[in-house]
């Protein structure tokens, strides 16, 4: 049963073969048992949890069951939630109660659904490995020396050892996909503009987007057709975006007359031996699926970390300035006076990955180097995005590898900031030109998961949901990590 | 690159302690260099991107729709009195 995948959950509880209240207590329980083991949850109220699965029941019995009816669905630690705190990682937000929702956590109470609790999470988000919260790492269920990838390493690490059937997590650079991949399970990253950020605590604007992790592909159209949609509280969240058959797009079982682009500058040498081979394989299981596989280019894909860690790091250092001790947050002890206040609290409340890319983007924002770093790593943005367009020219949807390497090590690069950035080399141009991306499991190397990453054009979610689920139902790679068993 | 981590951390308004100066400054070091690379793409001409889409800014309709909620937004703030932010004295 814990196994199950949340689409399954939904025709059980309809059938009535199970209720809000019994799905609520199973997950809680496996929280409670292999909790203190991964760290995936830093926040659980239990009380609280039975008391929406009892109102999702009693709703039930009057009504029409909604989109999400009594469905568990975890949040990373980012998004703001009037119940429980909201921390994002940080002792700079320790004891933060948000005055308000963000959008998706209004949609998902509106859909039905149960929120189970809050999720580990790289410091504001700024990791690939949910090393640098503040809450303690967050191990990897299938090797829990391991880490889940990150950001929302918690978010992974919960699905996939199912303490919870489905969770949100955000992505700026990757941090939805890397950890799915890393930990064996799927993760949608929507379109930018697809879903509102309002209420979401912000990284850098203009990457940000929130999307769910799930173990099967409808499972996270499922939520993303729940959350996304106009938001008029964010002005970036398109209000004419292209409506999708979201869970329409997850029948397709083949893959006839689908064009698939292989980015060369994806494969490449010091990538796995082993993460190369099960992306290899599972292209050729495209090819016989009716895919034609084309070999394309994309040429600015290395020059994508650099512009992102100068455009990311920039979009921070001017988000994280409202960090002051002023309105809300950790205040510094007896501050002598107000520039005391805010350099002692801001030193006591940030991480160091946070503080170095405070640094970096000031650095990139300063005067004499602003146009120097900032303005031409937007310039380089703009070419990325064209590579894309080109591509797109030539092929439907584009395969990669989600990660270069499968989980490594907890501890292994966190004294290399730059080593720990490029783990992110395949998923950041995504966000530099606002596509939508999934990652889905498609192999294990040393018994470690590895990702398939889908990438299409700007509000073209349907085709990388129909390609990901004819895959997915043509193959066998979602599987229980030893250790966390129960039959599915 | 020398990068003068103290004049970067000054204006980021985050003090730092001399052991946390002397591990940033060679890392700040490291991934300027390692974004230095952008400066042989050749982007004659390319406007840069803020967003990524296309979009022109939304309005909507010129009416009130917030009510006042200054208690609750209030809440988390470390120290306020009637209504208002307190902070160490700014003026002698």
């Amino acid at each position: 049963m814990p196994f199950t995948t949340l689409s399954e959950l939904k025709t059980r509880l309809d059938a009535g073969e199970t209720t809000a209240v019994a799905l609520a207590g199973l997950y809680l329980d496996r929280i409670a048992e292999h909790n203190d083991n991964l760290n995936a949850f830093v926040h659980i109220d239990p009380a609280h949890v039975l008391a929406q699965a009892e109102a999702s029941d009693a709703y039930r019995a009057k009504h029409a069951p909604r989109a999400l009816e009594g469905l568990p669905i975890a949040v990373k630690d980012i998004f703001c939630t009037q119940d429980g705190p909201t921390q994002c990682c940080s002792n700079i937000l320790k004891g933060f109660h948000a005055p308000y929702d963000a959008h998706v956590i209004t949609r998902l109470k509106e859909a039905g659904a149960v929120l189970v609790g809050k999720t580990n999470m790289d410091e504001f988000a700024m990791g690939s490995s949910t090393e640098t919260s503040a809450f303690g790492v967050c191990r990897n269920p299938w090797d829990t020396d391991r880490i889940p990838g990150g950001s929302s390493g918690g978010s992974a690490a919960a699905v996939a050892a199912a303490l919870t059937p489905a969770a949100l997590g955000t992505d700026t650079g990757g941090s939805i996909r890397q950890p799915a991949s890393i930990c064996g399970i799927t993760g949608l990253k929507p379109t930018y503009g697809r879903v509102s950020r309002r209420g979401i605590i912000a990284f850098a604007s203009s990457l940000d987007q929130a999307g769910p992790m799930t173990r099967t592909v409808k499972d996270s159209a499922m939520i993303t057709a729940a959350i996304c949609g106009h938001d008029s509280m964010d002005s970036t969240c398109v209000s004419d975006a292209p409506v999708i058959d979201w869970l329409g797009s997850c029948d397709k079982t083949d893959m006839k007359g689908l064009k698939i682009g292989k980015p060369k500058e994806y494969f490449v040498d010091g990538m796995d031996a082993g993460v190369r081979a099960s992306i290899e394989e599972a292209l050729r299981r495209c090819a016989e699926l009716g895919a034609e596989i084309i070999d394309i280019s994309l040429p600015h894909t290395e020059a994508a970390v650099a512009a992102y860690y100068v455009i990311a790091p920039s979009e921070a250092s001017a988000n994280l300035s409202r960090y002051d001790g002023v309105r809300f947050g950790q205040r510094c002890k007896d501050p002598e006076d107000l520039l005391d206040m805010y350099t002692r609290s801001r030193d006591e409340g940030f991480g160091s990955e946070v503080k170095r890319r405070i640094l970096t983007g000031t650095f990139a924002l300063s005067s004499g180097y602003y146009d120097a770093y900032y303005i031409k790593a937007q310039r380089v943005r703009t070419k990325i995005r064209q590579d894309f367009i080109d591509a797109f020219e030539q092929v439907d949807v584009i395969a990669t590898p989600t990660s270069p390497i499968t989980a490594f090590k907890l501890g292994e690069k966190t004294d290399d900031p730059l080593t720990m950035y490029l783990s992110d080399i395949f998923t950041i141009a995504v966000n530099l030109a606002g596509l939508p991306g999934l990652s889905q499991p498609c192999g294990f190397v040393e018994g470690l998961p590895v990702g398939l990453q889908w990438i299409a054009p700007a509000w073209r979610e349907d085709l990388i949901l129909g390609a990901a689920s004819a895959y997915e139902a043509a193959t066998d790679w979602l599987q229980i990590p030893a250790g966390f068993g129960g039959e599915a | 690159m020398e990068i003068d981590v103290r004049k970067v951390a000054m204006l980021s308004r985050i003090r730092l302690t001399d052991e946390e100066a002397a591990e940033f400054g060679p890392q700040l070091s490291s991934i300027i260099g390692y974004v230095e690379q952008l400066a042989a793409i050749n982007t004659d001409g390319v406007p840069p991107t803020a967003h990524p889409h296309d979009v022109a800014m939304p309005q909507r309709a010129d009416v009130v729709t917030n009510s006042n909620r200054r208690d609750a937004l209030q809440t988390p703030a470390p120290n306020t009195e009637s209504g208002l932010y307190v902070v160490p004295k700014v003026i002698d």
